[in-house]
C-alpha cells in the first residue's frame, strides 16, 4: 500500500491509476530486485533501457504521433513518482531523456528533428543527454562560454559542459552555446569528432546514474543540428521547468519507500520490550513525515493541475521542486534515523534514497537558487540579478 | 480464435488480514480493502494474451483472434476490466449486480449464457477467487456447456490447427497432459504465468515471457481507453436464485500462546505427554 492519507487516489483518474499501478508494477519486478547491487558497484543498469522503451515512460506526455504515450501531466507525474520510488538515478535517467532532450526537440525543433530522433528516443534507442551547466556556470547559466559560430555547412562548437547526466551512454547531447551571443540549441551526435564525455567517479550520489564532463573541442555540425525555434535562456530554462515537473512527483516516491520502510522497520524492530513504533519519539517522526508527504502530494497533484490547464509558471515549479525536494530529503534522513545501526547499511533502501537525494536537492536549480526565484516573485527584487556599483 | 476471461475484482489479498467480520457474522467486511483483480484470473488474461499473440510483438493479437474479458459485480468492475484491456485484450462485459447476490453456481450458470452469446472457443479463468475460494465455477461451467474441461492448468499448448490444447496438470508425483478438443473450458493455477508455460505455435520456442501476470505499457494504456466495454444489469442474463446460502461468517481462533520450557527433558516429556506426538 502507497502512503496515501489524504485520499488522493479519489483525485485520479482511472487512466491515471493505471498508470501508476503499472509502472509501480514495472519498477517493482524490474528495477527494485538490482538496483541496490548497481549502486553499490556505481553502474548504471543498462539492461533496464530498453524496458523504461516498452513501458513508455520515456517522453511519455508528448504526443502519440511520435511514437510517445501522449500521458496528461498528472499521470506523468506519478509514472515519475513510481520511478523515483525505485531510485532517483532511475528517474534521473528518464527526467534527462523526456523533459530535457525529448522536449526540446518536440518544442524547439523542425519537424524534420521531430521525426528523426523522437520515435528512437521513446522506445530508448537513442538517448540523449543535456548540456547546460558548466564547470565554472552553475546557478549562472547566463554566463556559460560555450561558443557557436557559423561555418560554410552549419556550425563549430566548442566548450565544456559538467555534470551531464547520461554523458557516457548518449548518441545525441543537446548542446546549448552561444551563437551571436545568444543562447541556442543544437543537437549534437556524441560521435562527432571533437565530442569526447568523461565519466565522473567517486560520487556518493545517485550511483546508479551515469554524470559526466563534456568537452567539445571544434566539433563540426551541420545547418539542421540547431533547434531554429527558440533563442535566449527561456530555451534551456523551459526544459528545465519540464524537468522540475517531474523532480517535484518524483522525489515524492522516495520519501515514500523511505517512509513505508521505517514503518515496517519500527514496528517489527522490539527494544525495551515493545516496538520502537510504540515510542512517543519514533511516532512524533512519523507525524511529521506522514504530515509533509501528505503536502508535498498536494503540491504536486495541483501544480500538475496547473499545467494541465496551461497555467503553470516558473515560480509554481520552483515552489513544489524545493519543498518536496527539502521534504523528501528531510524525511530520508529521519528515516535513516530510526533504523538505527540497519539504516546504514545496503539492507535497506533508506540510505541509498538518502544520498541520492542530497544531488536531487542541487540539480536542477539548487534549494536556494529556488529561494531566490520565490523571492523575487514575492518582492519584486531578483537577488540574483546583482550589478556592481558604479566604480567598482 | 475467440478466447473468453472471466474476470473477479477481489479485495485486495495482500491485505487479507485487514478483512473483518460484521457483528452477527452475517457478512464479511472489505471497507478501506483496494479492490484488485483476483490473482487467479490475471493468471487467466496473461494465459489468453499468450495465446493469441507472437511474443515477440505482444501489442496486438494475432489474425481472427480476440480476447474478452467478462466480469459480475459492481459497477467498478469495469476499472478492473480497463487493466486487462491495457494488457492486451480487446474488448469487455460488465453485468452489475452485488457480490452478495452471487454464488458460484449462479455465476456460472449466467457465464454459460454470456458463452452462448459471445460464442467462445476457449473460456480461460482462474482457479477460484481469492476472496471466497469456492473453486467451482470453472467446473460447473464446463458441465452446464457439455464442454471439456480441465482445471489447475501449468502449462497449456495450442495445436497449430487450432482445434485443441493441451493442459499440463500437476498432480502428486509429477505432471499429466490432458488433450482438450475445443471448445473448452481451462481454470488456471498460478504456474500457468511462468516464463515458457504457454506456447501456440507462432511465439517462438526461444522467447522466454517475463514470469507474472505482464505489467501495460503506457500507450497501451492510452489505447485502452477506446477499447469498448459494455454494460449492462445482471438481470439481463435470466439466471437467477441463489442455491448456496451463507450461515454465518467467524474469524478463525487466534493462536495462543507457547510456553517456554526449562531443558530438553521436559520438551520430551511434554512432547510426549502433552502433544502425544512421540
Amino acid at each position: 500500500m502507497a502512503t496515501d492519507f489524504y485520499d488522493l487516489d479519489a483525485l485520479l483518474t482511472e487512466d491515471e491509476r493505471l498508470v501508476r499501478d503499472n509502472v509501480r508494477a514495472m519498477v517493482t519486478s524490474k528495477v527494485l530486485p538490482t538496483i541496490g547491487e548497481h549502486f553499490e558497484a556505481g553502474t548504471f543498469p543498462m539492461e533496464l533501457i530498453a524496458e523504461f522503451g516498452r513501458s513508455g515512460v520515456l517522453g511519455a506526455s508528448l504526443p502519440e504521433e511520435y511514437g510517445c504515450a501522449g500521458m496528461s501531466d498528472i499521470a506523468y507525474g506519478l509514472a515519475m513518482l513510481e520511478l523515483e520510488r525505485g531510485d532517483s538515478g532511475v528517474r534521473s535517467f528518464a527526467s534527462v531523456q523526456g523533459a530535457l532532450c525529448m522536449y526540446p526537440i518536440y518544442a524547439f525543433g523542425t519537424e524534420e528533428q521531430r521525426r528523426k530522433y523522437l520515435p528512437g528516443m521513446a522506445k530508448g534507442e537513442i538517448i540523449g543527454c543535456f548540456g547546460l551547466t558548466e564547470p565554472d556556470y552553475g546557478s549562472n547559466p547566463a554566463g556559460m562560454i560555450s561558443r557557436a559560430v557559423r561555418t560554410p555547412s552549419g556550425f563549430r562548437i566548442n566548450g565544456t559542459k559538467r555534470w551531464i547526466t547520461n554523458g557516457n551512454l548518449a548518441h545525441i547531447a543537446i548542446i546549448w552555446a552561444k551563437l551571436d551571443d545568444k543562447i541556442r540549441g543544437f543537437v549534437v551526435p556524441t560521435d562527432t569528432k571533437g565530442f569526447t564525455a568523461q565519466k565522473i567517479e567517486r560520487k556518493f550520489s545517485l550511483r546508479a546514474s551515469v554524470t559526466s564532463e563534456l568537452i567539445l573541442e571544434d566539433v563540426e555540425v551541420n545547418e539542421d543540428a540547431l533547434l531554429p525555434n527558440v533563442e535566449g535562456l527561456k530555451g534551456p530554462l523551459s526544459c528545465l521547468s519540464q524537468a522540475r515537473y517531474g523532480i517535484s512527483w518524483g522525489v515524492i516516491g522516495a520519501a515514500e519507500a523511505c517512509f513505508e520502510c521505517a514503518v515496517d522497520y519500527a514496528k517489527n524492530r522490539v527494544q525495551f520490550s515493545r516496538p520502537i513504533a510504540g515510542f512517543q519519539l519514533v511516532q512524533a517522526k512519523f507525524a511529521e513525515i506522514v504530515t509533509e508527504i501528505t503536502k508535498a502530494q498536494l503540491v504536486a497533484w495541483r501544480l500538475g493541475k496547473l499545467k494541465e490547464a496551461k497555467k503553470m509558471t516558473p515560480q509554481h515549479v520552483s515552489l513544489a521542486k524545493r519543498n518536496n525536494v527539502r521534504m523528501a530529503l528531510e524525511s530520508a534522513r529521519t528515516c535513516r534515523d530510526i533504523l538505527g545501526g540497519n539504516g546504514i547499511t545496503y539492507e535497506y533502501p533508506i540510505g541509498r534514497h538518502m544520498l541520492n537525494l542530497e544531488t536531487v536537492s542541487t540539480y536542477e536549480g539548487t534549494h536556494d537558487i529556488h529561494s531566490l526565484v520565490l523571492g523575487h516573485a514575492v518582492t519584486g527584487l531578483a537577488a540574483y540579478d546583482w550589478t556592481p556599483p558604479p566604480g567598482e | 480464435m475467440k478466447i473468453l476471461v472471466p474476470l473477479k475484482r477481489t479485495a485486495d489479498p495482500d491485505n487479507a488480514n485487514k478483512v473483518k467480520i460484521a457483528p452477527g457474522g452475517g457478512k464479511i467486511v472489505t471497507d478501506g480493502l483496494e479492490p484488485k483483480p483476483n490473482p487467479f484470473d490475471e493468471y487467466a488474461v496473461e494465459t489468453a494474451l499468450r495465446l493469441t499473440e507472437n511474443g515477440t510483438n505482444p501489442k496486438v493479437r494475432l489474425a481472427g483472434d480476440s480476447v474478452v474479458i467478462v466480469s459480475m459485480g459492481p459497477k467498478e468492475s469495469a476499472a478492473t476490466i480497463r487493466q486487462a484491456l491495457a494488457m492486451g485484450a480487446d474488448s469487455g462485459l460488465v453485468y452489475e449486480t452485488t457480490d452478495e447476490a452471487l454464488d458460484g453456481d449462479l455465476v456460472a450458470r449466467a457465464l454459460a449464457r454470456v458463452v452462448a452469446q459471445e460464442k467462445p472457443d476457449l473460456v480461460v479463468m482462474g482457479k477460484q477467487a481469492v476472496d471466497g475460494d469456492s473453486n467451482q465455477v470453472g467446473q460447473i461451467l464446463a458441465e452446464r456447456l457439455g464442454w471439456p474441461s480441465a482445471t489447475f492448468a501449468m502449462s497449456i499448448e495450442l495445436s497449430a490447427d487450432k482445434k485443441s490444447v493441451i493442459v499440463g496438470r500437476e498432480v502428486d508425483g509429477g505432471v499429466i497432459k490432458l488433450k482438450l478438443t475445443l471448445p473448452a473450458v481451462v481454470t488456471v493455477d498460478l504456474r500457468i504465468v511462468s516464463p515458457k508455460s504457454v506456447s501456440n505455435n507462432v511465439t517462438p520456442a526461444t522467447h522466454a515471457y517475463q514470469d507474472g501476470a505482464r505489467y501495460a505499457p503506457l500507450p497501451m494504456i492510452m489505447a485502452a481507453k477506446k477499447k469498448p466495454i459494455a454494460e449492462a444489469p445482471f438481470a439481463s442474463l435470466g439466471e437467477q436464485g441463489l442455491t448456496t446460502t451463507y450461515l454465518r461468517f467467524e474469524q478463525p481462533p487466534s493462536r495462543k500462546a507457547g510456553i517456554k520450557v526449562k531443558d530438553v527433558a521436559e520438551l520430551v516429556q511434554r512432547l510426549r505427554s502433552e502433544a502425544k506426538v512421540l
